[in-house]
């Protein structure tokens, strides 16, 4: 019974999702739409890929990384790489951007699992500095000055990595590696005495998470006809930890909904960049001291159209599963 | 002679990460929380330090005290307003909060007074260079390196002679029991921000002197380095954090010297990494097992 209400629930997300694409797809080729509008547009989806993606590492694992702009990086540069200097298909090389961030990701993820909040923090940190400084001296992909790359996203490839990127890591949360990962945020060391291979699914976060941020990474670099290694750096990926910790650590909803509200904010803010930060760190400073939980807590907003059910961490009673 | 040259010049780095990586060792042995805004400390300092100078015509060491007091002051009120509201908060949440204050301070500064960059008086200090075996020694470095060594002689003896110190030793050795034994640990650790910070004051203005320039934004990296050097040490002990900064300066310097200066931000990172991966702990912190 539940199970069918969850499929059709599914289904009726993912039609509504479907006109939501036609409907905008119509209103770009109609000529409706402004360039300015496209690009926020754009510029918000890739965001929404990357606020999610870092919710599978911070919200549901519980591992606080805050490089994720060397991801984003290493997917961008990689992508740019396969369509300018190696004439492959877009579609391809937005794989390659994927492939290679998640590459990096179990690179970084095996030693860091030895590492538990702020020293993890801080070596995430250290890897998205020392992504940006090796971009900054390899002169293959243009050091300093960057690397141009010609305008190929567009809003079906958008769509379609948002879409992708939302339904798996939706369906992975609520699947058994899913439930696994939340007991690694709620207890690390009752989860392993419970049996799970807490590095395993460690590992396996931060390689999804990777994966996706180096799919943003490819949409983001076709977008902006040129990527330079300062693009990334560490308020990039502040700005995407702000998208996490805003909608509530926990909630993929508050992180999509965190993020198309904060890149309308920025986007209007545009041309008074300090007064755009100094927004953001008050609104980061009284976000933690009077609701450290964000906006959503660990629910989804799915979760307040039905009331009264147990919604947090899974239905209780039936449908119990274990965990390999 | 070109490798001992390198070292003394690393050596005059590595005091002034030292310095910052005092504060951040300091508060993360009684707080648990890595104080982000502390190189931004450090940046007001050297402003302060800077403003002293040129618009009050103070000397050095008066524009030095001055510093150390104006961030002292910062510290505490930062502590009393982002930070002591969070004492049972997460760790996360308190991590995102300092984030929040760093760039609080960062873009308040730019907000104030623009981004341009300003220009340290070179004529403030004598410049004469010593010649020992061949190497050049500037006198700057050398006042810049005695300096640094009187403030952690300093910072030693209060912690460990004074009253305050005492109470900051039991506060991070266990904040409850020092509670119980009627030590005030809030006024404990705003002691801790305020010596800390007026150390990254210092640290701002010895900087200032040192390099020349100084801008709004020049506190991330210096404050990232001596956090690298912190860690390289073992945190909260601070002996290592003084090892730590001049070991990480002498690495840099030498990487410098060997023709790799653009690598040089790199290093340290990689050193971090390398460091958490292999002894986690530092080079003189103690493996403390886990206990459920």
């Amino acid at each position: 019974m539940t199970t069918l209400k969850r499929i059709n629930g599914f289904w009726i997300s993912f039609v509504l999702a479907l006109v939501f694409f036609i409907v905008v797809q119509l209103l770009i080729s109609g000529g409706m739409l402004n360039t300015f509008y496209i690009n926020t547009l754009f510029f918000m989806a890739i965001n929404i890929i990357l606020a999610v993606s870092l919710h599978l590492i911070i919200g549901i694992t519980g591992q606080f990384s805050i490089g994720h702009a060397g991801f984003l990086a290493v997917g961008a540069y990689a992508s740019a790489i396969m369509t300018m200097k190696l004439q492959m298909p877009f579609a391809l090389s937005l794989l390659v951007g994927g492939i290679v961030a998640a590459a990096a990701g179990l690179l970084i993820g095996i030693p860091s699992l030895r590492l538990k909040g702020d020293y993890l923090a801080i070596a995430t940190l250290g890897f998205g500095e020392i992504v940006r400084i090796i971009l900054l001296n390899v002169d293959y992909v243009g050091g300093a000055s960057g690397m141009t790359v010609t305008h190929l996203t567009s809003w079906p490839w958008v769509f379609a990595c948002l879409l992708i990127t939302i339904i798996v890591i939706a369906n992975f949360t609520n699947s058994t590696h899913g439930r696994a990962c939340i007991s690694i945020r709620e207890d690390e060391i009752a989860a392993d005495s419970m049996g799970i291979n807490t590095t395993y699914y460690k590992v396996a976060a931060f390689v999804i998470g990777s994966f996706f941020a180096g799919i943003a990474g490819g949409l983001y670099a076709h977008n902006f006809y040129i990527i330079q290694p300062t693009n990334f750096g560490f308020l990039k990926s502040f700005d995407i930890l702000i998208f996490v910790v805003l909608g509530g650590l926990g909630s993929m909803s508050g992180a999509v909904i965190a993020a198309i509200l904060l890149t309308i904010v920025s986007t209007f803010l545009q041309d008074y960049p300090e007064t755009r930060m100094i927004i953001y760190s008050l609104v980061l400073i009284l976000v933690m001291i009077y609701r450290p939980k964000g906006l959503l807590g660990t629910r989804e907003l799915t979760s307040f159209f039905r009331l009264g059910k147990a919604v947090e961490g899974g239905k209780q009673g039936e449908n119990k599963q274990t965990v390999a | 002679m070109e490798l001992i040259q390198q070292l003394v010049n690393g050596i005059s780095l590595g005091s002034i990460y030292a310095l910052i990586a005092l504060g951040y060792t300091m508060v993360y042995g009684i707080v648990r929380l890595i104080n982000f805004a502390h190189g931004d400390v450090f940046m007001v300092g050297a402003f302060v330090g800077f403003y002293a100078i040129t618009s009050l015509n103070l000397g050095f060491f008066p524009a030095l005290l001055l510093a150390m007091v104006v961030c002292a002051l910062l510290g505490v009120i930062i502590e009393r307003i982002a930070y002591k509201p969070l004492r049972n908060a997460t760790r996360i949440a308190a991590l995102i909060t300092a984030i929040g204050v760093s760039l609080f301070i960062e873009y308040g500064t730019i907000y104030v007074r623009g981004a341009q960059p300003e220009a340290y008086p070179s004529t403030l200090l004598p410049d004469k260079s010593i010649e020992v075996f061949g190497v050049t020694i500037s006198s700057q470095s050398l006042l810049i390196l005695c300096t640094s060594i009187v403030l952690m002689i300093l910072l030693q003896l209060i912690v460990h002679k004074t009253k305050i110190g005492k109470a900051m030793r039991a506060v991070s050795y266990d904040s409850e029991a020092a509670r119980l034994m009627g030590i005030n640990v809030d006024n404990t650790i705003s002691a801790t921000f305020a010596i800390g910070s007026a150390l990254a004051g210092a640290a701002g203005v010895i900087f200032g002197i040192y390099y020349i320039k100084i801008e709004p934004l020049m506190g991330i990296i210096p404050g990232l380095k001596a956090f690298v050097a912190a860690v390289l040490g073992g945190i909260g002990i601070i002996p290592g954090a003084m090892v730590g900064g001049l070991a990480l300066g002498v690495i840099e310097a030498l990487v410098s010297g060997l023709g790799y200066s653009l690598w040089r931000d790199g290093v340290a990172f990689i050193v971090l990494i390398l460091i958490l991966i292999f002894r986690p702990s530092g080079l003189f912190g103690k493996n403390v097992r886990e206990k459920v």
